[in-house]
């Protein structure tokens, strides 16, 4: 069975393993030239000088390329369940050719068994193999970033990519027993495969783990700035960036601890920076936007007098929990997986035919 | 004489619809057996059930004393070659050959080789690239070198012309000869089944309507044409399967065990044809419009 297998899947297998190839090539050589780069600019700028311009720089390559590439790696797996999951079984319904291989000596349960065991584990073989050329290609941009969460890096490196591709096989395969019929399984693999991604990726996993809370300065918040309320003129700050860290929520809170309304920070602000208030209020602004009064000092002024009295404090997943976030999706995955390929077989044995 | 097959109060429901329902069979051993019946008399299902690709809703099934895929030893002694004869289009000749290889503890190469090479077949050729003939002939190599005890043969010939028809039923027939296998064979027309088989099995509305020899079905029936009023003038052990009435005359199609004596009465020898058509009409009275075929044409 596993010999044949092998025969029937051969052209599949041949032409997923010339991509990977080819991927590999492509890695390979712009890679090469990412790392020459990286350390001639990046890594050379001496420590405790300003190295942003280098970053930037270096930021600034193959940004058309890692988004291709990204795009690639996110549908990658679903690539593996359209065209190896949902076939597998659908084919043979579609061709009649089930009533061939189901009538030979060989139970039907050995017999998807076999295939489904082989396949998947191709199937982890090619995740397994992109995600280890991604991750060393990507790593000089991560490296300049320390972004290792962000979606656009966490997914595509380390081991969650394996689980995917576990996952889009068997949902492939189970529409495909279940619909018997290859085209509609193959789009409702890749619709339903990026629905449970993107719900997983937003949804679900920033509640994997409880978050860490930590006292940050109001400085620290991105893109702080002055802008109307319906409380009247306030400030408004994003959620700070901390180095390879998941900074998920932040919030703002007075030196008692308490979340600071709109209200009292409106209240705070006509006392201690009238200007920003008159400035902001008398039209200079528009609904939302952002905005700094022309002299920088005033604003560096307020933003003082608002940090002496309030702070931020982050909700955050730490640097440290990158493995544990990995294993634990990448678990996940598998385990729904094996779900599905278990029914897949109570399925198939139910003789229905 | 041992049955190959024994179905009791069988029954297979697809939601609401029963395609089969209630079947009481047996079908014995060492017979090319024919299996007819009109579309939708539950005839695929049956086979379906016989080699366990479907379960019964209720009552049982028995194949050569075992349940149906109960074991791969048991899917091994049943052969069967499903309707439109499905191969795998992509591999070649030679693959189908590994594929039972592979796949069969029982598979014999040698029966395989020497029908490939009497077919002519080119055992690099893909499988989707075969004529119809050749598929159903190689279906036909698939299921008879795992030297099966029992053939199933669902329509083998229904989608052939009529050259590779013959051909077909013809190789069936050395197959038959050169191996101790016993066949259940259903087909659209009845004319190929008298051809090669010697049991008849008719199956209607998933009652079998008539079974036994072919031999001995064609000498107990008889048509005959006579005097309307002279009905009472036949013996009372007659069996009238079929009868219609003109204003003055009778034709009858009849089971007899003794023989007319009333000279009014023409007695003519029946076709099979006639008489398979016969017996579904008993239960299906529209099919009398149909012409000689005994299931129309898909």
């Amino acid at each position: 069975m596993i010999r044949l297998t092998l025969v029937q899947f051969r052209l599949q297998a041949i032409i997923v393993a010339g991509i990977l190839v080819l991927a590999a090539i492509l890695f390979a050589i712009s890679g090469q030239h990412l790392y020459h780069l990286y350390n001639t600019t990046v890594a050379a700028c001496p420590a405790g000088s300003d190295c942003s311009a280098a970053k930037d720089a270096f930021l600034n390559n193959h940004v058309i390329l890692r988004q291709l590439l990204g795009l690639l790696l996110l549908l990658a797996p679903a690539l593996l369940g359209i065209f190896w999951g949902a076939p597998l079984v659908a084919r043979e319904y579609e061709s009649g050719t089930f009533r061939l291989a189901w009538t030979q000596s060989i139970s039907r349960g050995r017999w998807l068994l076999t295939r489904v065991a082989l396949l998947g584990l191709a199937s982890v073989i090619v995740a397994a193999a992109l995600s280890l050329l991604f991750t060393w290609w990507s790593g000089p941009f991560v490296r300049i970033t320390a972004d290792r969460f962000n979606p656009g890096n966490f997914d595509e490196r380390g081991v969650v990519a394996i689980g995917y591709a576990l996952f889009a096989f068997a949902l492939g395969l189970t529409f495909g027993v279940v619909i018997r019929r290859t085209l509609p399984a193959m789009a409702l693999t890749l619709a339903s495969f990026l629905a449970v991604r993107l719900a997983f990726t937003f949804l679900l996993r920033p509640h994997l783990m409880a978050p860490h809370q930590a006292s940050m300065p109001l400085q620290s918040g991105e893109g702080l700035g002055f802008s109307p309320s319906a409380s009247g003129i306030t400030f408004s700050l994003g959620t700070p960036n901390i180095d390879n860290a998941w900074a998920i929520s932040s919030k703002v809170v007075d030196s008692a601890g308490h979340t600071a309304s709109n209200s009292a920070l409106h209240a705070f602000m006509v006392n201690a920076c009238p200007a920003i208030v008159s400035a902001v209020g008398s039209g200079q602004s528009t609904q939302g936007v952002n905005h700094a009064p022309a002299d920088p000092t005033v604003f560096h002024d307020c933003i003082l007098k608002l940090a002496q009295n309030y702070h931020l404090v982050v909700s955050y997943q730490p640097a440290s929990r990158y493995w544990t976030f990995q294993w634990t999706e990448m678990g996940i995955y598998a385990g729904l997986s094996l779900l599905l390929a278990g029914f897949c077989y109570w399925w198939v044995r139910r003789r229905i035919a | 004489m041992t049955a190959v097959l024994t179905a009791n109060g069988l029954g297979k429901r697809y939601g609401r619809r029963w395609a089969l329902e209630n079947c009481t069979l047996e079908i014995p051993a060492g017979q090319v057996v024919g299996l007819v019946g009109p579309n939708g008399a539950g005839k695929t299902t049956l086979m379906h059930l016989a080699v366990g690709l479907l379960t019964p809703t209720t009552g049982s099934i028995e194949v050569l004393g075992g349940r149906p895929a109960e074991s791969p030893a048991q899917l091994g002694r049943v052969g069967f070659v499903a309707q439109e004869t499905p191969v795998y289009e992509s591999m070649s000749v030679a693959d189908h050959l590994r594929f039972g290889d592979w796949l069969n503890p029982t598979w014999d190469q040698q029966v395989a080789d020497r029908r490939i090479d009497q077919l002519g077949l080119d055992r690099s050729q893909k499988a989707g690239k075969l004529s119809g003939g050749q598929r159903a002939q190689l279906a036909l190599t698939l299921a008879i070198a795992k030297r099966p005890e029992l053939l199933i043969l669902d329509e083998p010939v229904a989608s052939l012309d009529p050259l590779a028809r013959r051909e077909f039923l013809q190789s069936l027939m050395e197959v038959v000869a050169e191996q101790q296998v016993s066949v259940v064979l259903s087909s659209h027309l009845v004319s190929d089944l008298e051809r090669v088989c010697d049991y008849l099995v008719v199956l209607v509305a998933s009652h079998v309507q008539l079974t036994g020899g072919i031999e001995n079905l064609l000498a107990a029936h008889v048509r005959l044409t006579g005097p309307r009023s002279g009905l009472e003038t036949l013996p009372p052990s007659l069996q009238i399967i079929e009868a219609s009435h003109t204003d003055r005359q009778s034709t009858l199609i009849a089971r007899v065990d003794e023989p007319i004596l009333d000279p009014a009465w023409l007695v003519e020898r029946i076709n099979l044809e006639d008489l398979v058509l016969a017996y579904m009409r008993q239960i299906q009275p529209d099919a009398s419009a149909r012409p000689h075929l005994v299931e129309a044409h898909r």
